[in-house]
């Protein structure tokens, strides 16, 4: 036993040495396959941590969401159809939600905002998310300016500035009263946004869902599980840029490992060569080049992750920020919760290193079974 | 003295730090994510009194801010083969809904 550890620990010497010689190259090679692998890892912290929270926050959200179409487009909902829609049997509550967006010309962002029922500000008074706060430099007690439907300005107080802990979800909101929501609009006072349906029965969703569709053919309804869906398919790794990134980054490593893969510098023959001559095995020669690959990719791979750890946990994924930013103005700045999915790690280790060390491997074994003089004089 | 060591040894210790560094930072995670039930459940605590239904992700246009209530051809709103213009369009996939009106 300590023979066979003495035997490998005096290969990875060698390896290390032989590395060493070549540090340049092998200095290179380990930053850019570190570079990937946190690249890769970077993604998949991040995506499974916001599906994660997504399905946690959203798990409240309204059993189905009604809405109207007209021409194919969301219209307004008349609030009577809520009285149509309770009489379904298994629905236990129908709320009219009344929200919109405002843009706000004076910082060129987004709002969304919303009327509540449920512990509204005091009348001409709004709770807005600590986003909105941000990009307009408010604080309690300050007045914000809007321009409702008529052209007219309209001044509300804030009330209250929602934690910047709820900024996943409300960074960008502006709570108000019905009425402060209908003057500003010109909202017609018998519609609502959309309707939220709370169902007693979550098996009988799909169900209530078709009946709904029958009796309103002019409405859509959407159900809580297509809402968690969504935030299943965001992000999905064979959608959108995420393909691209994840594509550009895997397609870096095949070079790089097939060019490893495709053949070794002369001197590298020279070496095995060598090695050879003075009585090493062929087996001994690939073990050599086993550890060689596996000091660089072992090396990456942990470093790798660790970086992608502390970016995406510590730092909030800053390097990703400009690509999740787009063009919004407001951008809500949230900490996501910390998230190791031990599957997706082995997953990556056995895409990244495991190809590496086996590339590095064939070109050895197929210089090590030449003539030693051959291997050489070539 | 410590080119006596040999390389072998800085290459174990190496890697058992980054173990153990990547067994801390499980730790972290682990201790991160009851410190935040609080957080979470007063953040699900809103969805429901609000009756909110998505992620304030991307706020520069309706469909990326609340893409589950979007028409599934908001991005391509403008004519059928209009791409995109939105830069988050190209992150956010269309919902995948299966029943009834689009």
């Amino acid at each position: 036993m300590n023979r066979s550890v003495e035997r490998h620990r005096n290969i990875v010497d060698f390896a290390i040495s032989s590395l060493f010689r070549r540090k340049g190259k092998n200095i290179s090679l380990l930053l850019v396959y570190t570079l990937i692998v946190f690249v890769i890892a970077s993604i998949i912290f991040f995506i499974q941590a916001l599906k994660r929270e997504a399905g946690l926050v959203l798990k409240d959200a309204p059993d189905i969401v009604v809405q109207r179409l007209i021409a194919g487009r969301h219209d307004l909902i008349p609030v009577n159809y809520a009285g149509k829609i309770a009489s379904i049997r298994g629905v236990s509550g129908v709320r009219p939600r009344l929200w919109g967006y405002y843009y706000d010309a004076a910082v060129g962002a987004n709002y969304t905002l919303m009327a509540t029922d449920d512990q509204p500000p005091a009348e001409e008074s709004i709770f807005i998310g600590s986003g909105v706060a941000r990009s307009r430099r408010l604080a309690e007690g300050d007045m914000m300016t809007f321009r409702a439907s008529s052209g007219a300005p309209v001044l509300l107080t804030v009330d209250k500035i929602l934690s910047s802990e709820s900024e996943l979800v409300a960074a960008d909101l502006v709570i108000m009263t019905e009425k402060d929501f209908r003057t500003m609009f010109e909202f017609p006072g018998e519609r609502a946004t959309d309707l939220a349906l709370t169902i007693t029965n979550p098996r009988e969703i799909t169900t209530i869902a078709a009946k709904i569709v029958q009796q309103l053919p002019d409405t859509r309804p959407i159900l809580k599980s297509e809402i968690l869906r969504t935030y299943d398919s965001v992000f999905d790794w064979r959608g959108g840029m995420l393909i691209v990134m994840l594509s550009a980054a895997v397609l870096s490593f095949i070079i790089f490992a097939w060019d490893k893969a495709t053949g070794l510098s002369a001197e590298e023959r020279k070496e095995i060569g060598i090695l050879k001559s003075i009585g090493w095995e062929t087996a001994d020669v690939l073990l050599l080049k086993f550890w060689e690959g596996t000091v660089i990719s072992l090396s990456a791979f942990i470093t790798g992750v660790i970086l992608a750890y502390v970016h995406v946990f510590f730092f909030s994924a800053s390097l990703f920020e400009q690509a999740l930013k787009g063009w919004a103005v407001l951008y809500p700045q949230f900490k996501l919760i910390p998230l190791v999915d031990p599957y997706q790690l082995a997953v990556l280790f056995f895409l990244t290193v495991v190809p590496y060390t086996v590339a590095t491997i064939i070109p050895s074994w197929r210089a090590a079974t030449v003539d030693p003089d051959a291997a050489m004089r070539s | 003295m410590i080119s006596d060591v040999r390389k072998s040894t800085v290459f174990s210790f190496f890697i058992l730090s980054g173990l153990m560094l990547s067994a801390v930072l499980m730790l972290h995670a682990r201790q991160s994510r009851i410190n935040s039930e609080a957080t979470l459940a007063a953040n699900a605590k809103m969805v429901k009194d609000l009756r909110l239904t998505d992620l304030c992700l991307f706020t520069e246009a309706r469909y990326t801010r609340h893409p589950s209530m979007a028409d599934l051809h908001s991005p391509f709103q403008d004519h059928p083969l209009a791409l995109d213009h939105f830069p988050s369009g190209s992150l956010v996939s269309p919902p995948r809904f299966h029943h009834g009106a689009p």
